[in-house]
């Protein structure tokens, strides 16, 4: 049996998740139907959509279920600009962390590629946190052109948490929409939605032991994005597509779970993670932690989150020699045709192309024990050197 | 044993990692990433490191059940066989991608990460049979034999092996006819069992090798001669023609004697590109440079059989090797041959070693193709 270290990639379902999607697939019925089969399913949609919206402290009418975070961040980014550009074409400019998921990233390019936007990148300091005085100034430069201001909540790599409620209060200020991707942060950190003022707020459910394949955004009552998917005009007309009963019904279970156990899941985790952080860097004193951490902390990094850089290795040799010891974890990065890429996190913090290759991320969640963190110490040290001969054999050549 | 079975999306290399693991070995599929826009999907049958064959290969090693890994040595074949190639051509050599890939890639890149990993062999979807004998002196020594199959035949390419690399190697296909390891890989469920072989240079993804290099090196305008220096027309770059090509010359001059003109050989300092007349192809000695022994170096002269293209014909021939050096006389001449090809010599079935082309001439009389700088 292995050790699975990679819960922020996705993590176990829980049982009572399975029961209720179970329970809801077994029945029939279209929500948009008007018969009775019809009105049973809507129930559980509309139910689920107060327990969520209760659980999140923001109204029912503001959750509109998606695919997962992906389609929500490309709703909240896309459906913006456009819906922005509509009232004022001038507004062209989105303001963008440079440490987004790609869900965020690559709708932002494609903007910038095919719909003319321009972008203000706010880059992340050597610690990985976006300075809110970049937000400041990006938009000092004219906050009259800027469609919308997209911060991460937590970052998905090095589980950095961003100062949210500060960016989204000045972008409120201006007047200019907010979007925030919390896939990382729900169930981790507290999500005080209430009192952050984002506009905007992509989650998902396979990240909080939900069922894969279904998310939602959370759209303020003031915005109106511009649809990806036209069609039957269910979720305001903001998402059409016959709704998903049973995954809806198991996210409600996910997410009232995450919420509720917050708080004694973050005390837990953060002790696990101190412990796997602080004795691979006493084992090897070469390795290092990227993104700020300071042991006991469960607010400013993700308490899942460990993210180790190993100088002189490829981060793919490390994978394939932890899973050949039975631990599974990730190098945190995109692949590209399967090739781990560089990561552009570490790259905007100031990390150099050949360190940014040796990274490690290993989260953990609601399985995650004691055993497992002696398991990955136990496999770092000969892991690591057989990667750095791998490296030197057959590693890119050097001037 | 633990093998790296090097997995290129394509129906030889899934049946070989299948027939690996069948044999008890514990087994990881690795593909290579040699593409430098490995994200591009196929754009041909040709090319074997697409999203595509990417895809192909984790469907087999999935459905195996083995791990999977794709490793990025792009960087290394641009380095070590796309620059080379365009090197090589640049100095009116023809090179074959194939074997330098082999040589510094397949079985050195990747199986020197492997041994650094722990493997302790690659094995791959080649043509080509590993026997192994006594060595006399209580070990075992691994030799290079031609595959079963006469049209499949990759030994040819495997030719730059050395005895380290080869005591690394497996290539499980040697002794089957390639429709059945078609049969075999539909047998075994496997969604390649019908893709198309690859063929071609791999990085040259139409297949137009001409075009490539112009793209690559610019157009080189120069004379075409005949063997006296009559100027007869322009080519617009020497590294596009090949040794006995006849078609494709646009000479202006017609021929004094009506007779058909090849090309039979280019000279890079001057920038021309010699045409004469079909008996002066012919060649029967060649001198190779950056020999290349698949066991110990032959001593003194020996009669082998000598290739000089992949899927050319054996022709019988006694080679004398001296130090990196080999001379090669052929029992009769052969056409075609040119400057940076790798000759290979067989002794039966058993590969002895190969060379690059670096002369090649008549051993008695006016020598015919010559090319007038060695190999670097």
């Amino acid at each position: 049996m292995s050790v699975y270290l990679d819960h922020a990639a996705t993590t176990t379902v829980l049982p009572e998740v399975v029961a209720a999607v179970a329970e809801q697939m077994a029945q029939t019925g279209n929500a948009s139907s008007l018969h009775s089969s019809g009105r049973r399913a809507r129930r559980v949609v509309e139910e689920s959509r107060e327990r969520i919206a209760d659980a999140l402290r923001v109204r029912p009418s503001e959750v509109v279920f998606t695919s997962g975070g992906t389609e929500s961040d490309n709703l909240a980014v896309k459906g913006t600009y456009a819906a922005r550009r509509a009232e004022d074409p001038r507004r062209t400019r989105l303001v963008v962390s440079g440490i987004e998921h790609h869900a965020v990233l690559d709708p932002v390019l494609h903007l910038v590629e095919q719909h003319g936007a321009r972008v203000t990148w706010l880059e992340p300091d050597a610690d990985g946190l976006v300075p809110v005085a970049a937000l400041e100034e990006a938009l000092a430069q004219g906050p009259d052109d800027v469609a919308l201001v997209s911060l991460m909540w937590a970052n998905n790599e090095v589980g950095t948490v961003q100062p949210v409620a500060e960016a989204a209060a000045l972008a409120r200020e201006h007047g200019i929409p907010f979007h925030t991707d919390a896939v990382q942060a729900l169930g981790q950190v507290p999500l005080p939605l209430d009192e952050v003022g984002a506009d905007l707020v992509a989650l998902t459910g396979h990240k909080i032991g939900g069922p894969l394949g279904v998310g939602l955004l959370v759209i303020g009552r003031d915005q109106r994005p511009v649809p990806l998917t036209h069609g039957g005009g269910q979720e305001r007309q903001l998402r059409s597509g016959t709704l998903d009963v049973p995954s809806i019904a198991g996210l409600a279970v996910a997410v009232e779970h995450a919420v509720r156990h917050q708080e004694e899941e973050s005390r837990r985790l953060v002790a696990l993670r101190d412990r796997l952080i602080g004795e691979a860097l006493a084992l090897d004193p070469t390795i290092e932690v990227s993104g700020w951490w300071r042991p006991g902390d469960r607010t400013r990094r993700l308490p899942g989150n460990a993210h180790l850089r190993v100088p002189g290795c490829d981060g793919d040799s490390l994978l394939y020699l932890l899973d050949a010891a039975g631990v599974e974890c990730s190098t945190g990065s995109a692949c590209q045709a399967g090739v781990p890429q560089p990561s552009h996190v570490l790259l905007a913090m100031g990390v150099d192309e050949t360190d940014a290759r040796g990274s490690l991320r290993l989260t953990l969640g609601r399985t995650s024990t004691d055993e497992d963190v002696t398991a990955f110490l136990r496999a770092l040290c000969p892991a690591v050197e057989r990667a750095r001969r791998a490296r030197a054999a057959s590693g890119r050549r050097v001037g | 044993m633990r093998v790296v079975a090097a997995m290129s999306g394509g129906v030889d290399s899934a049946v070989a990692a299948a027939r690996m693991l069948d044999a008890g070995h514990e087994v990881v599929g690795v593909h290579l990433a040699l593409s430098q826009s490995a994200a591009t999907l196929r754009e041909s049958a040709r090319g074997c490191c697409t999203i595509e064959d990417a895809g192909d290969a984790r469907r087999v090693a999935d459905r195996l059940g083995i791990p999977f890994y794709v490793w990025d040595m792009a960087e290394r074949f641009r380095e070590d066989v796309v620059e080379d190639f365009v090197a090589e051509y640049s100095a009116g050599r023809t090179p074959n991608p194939c074997l330098r890939c082999n040589e510094k890639i397949k079985f050195a890149a990747l199986l020197d990460k492997a041994l650094a990993l722990g493997f302790d062999a690659v094995a791959t979807g080649h043509y080509a049979r590993i026997v192994e004998r006594d060595d006399g002196a209580g070990g075992v020594r691994r030799e290079l034999h031609r595959a079963v199959d006469p049209a499949k035949d990759q030994s040819y390419v495997l030719g730059v092996l050395d005895a380290e690399q080869l005591a690394r190697a497996f290539f499980p296909l040697g002794d089957t006819p390639k429709a059945q390891v078609r049969e075999e890989a539909a047998a075994r469920g496997f969604s390649v069992a019908r893709k198309p072989d690859s063929h071609d240079i791999c990085f040259i993804a139409d297949g137009d090798t001409r075009g490539w290099l112009t793209r690559r090196l610019g157009e080189r305008p120069g004379p075409i001669v005949d063997p006296d220096g009559t100027v007869l027309g322009e080519h617009r770059g020497a590294y596009a023609y090949t040794v006995g090509q006849r078609r494709g010359l646009g000479l202006k001059v017609p021929p004094a004697d009506g007779s058909k003109r090849y090309v039979i050989r280019t000279d890079p300092a001057r920038n021309t590109v010699v045409v004469g007349p079909e008996d002066l192809l012919g060649v029967d000695e060649l001198v190779g440079d950056h020999a290349r022994w698949c066991g110990p170096a032959p001593e003194g002269p020996v009669r082998v059989g000598a290739q000089v293209r992949a899927h050319g014909e054996e022709v019988p021939a006694v080679a004398e090797a001296h130090r990196d050096e080999v001379r090669v006389t052929l029992e009769r001449r052969i056409r075609g041959v040119a400057p940076g090809q790798s000759v290979v010599l067989y002794d039966g079935t058993r590969v002895v070693g190969s060379a690059t082309i670096a002369r090649a001439g008549r051993a008695a009389g006016t020598p015919a193709a010559q090319s007038s700088t060695g190999r670097r």
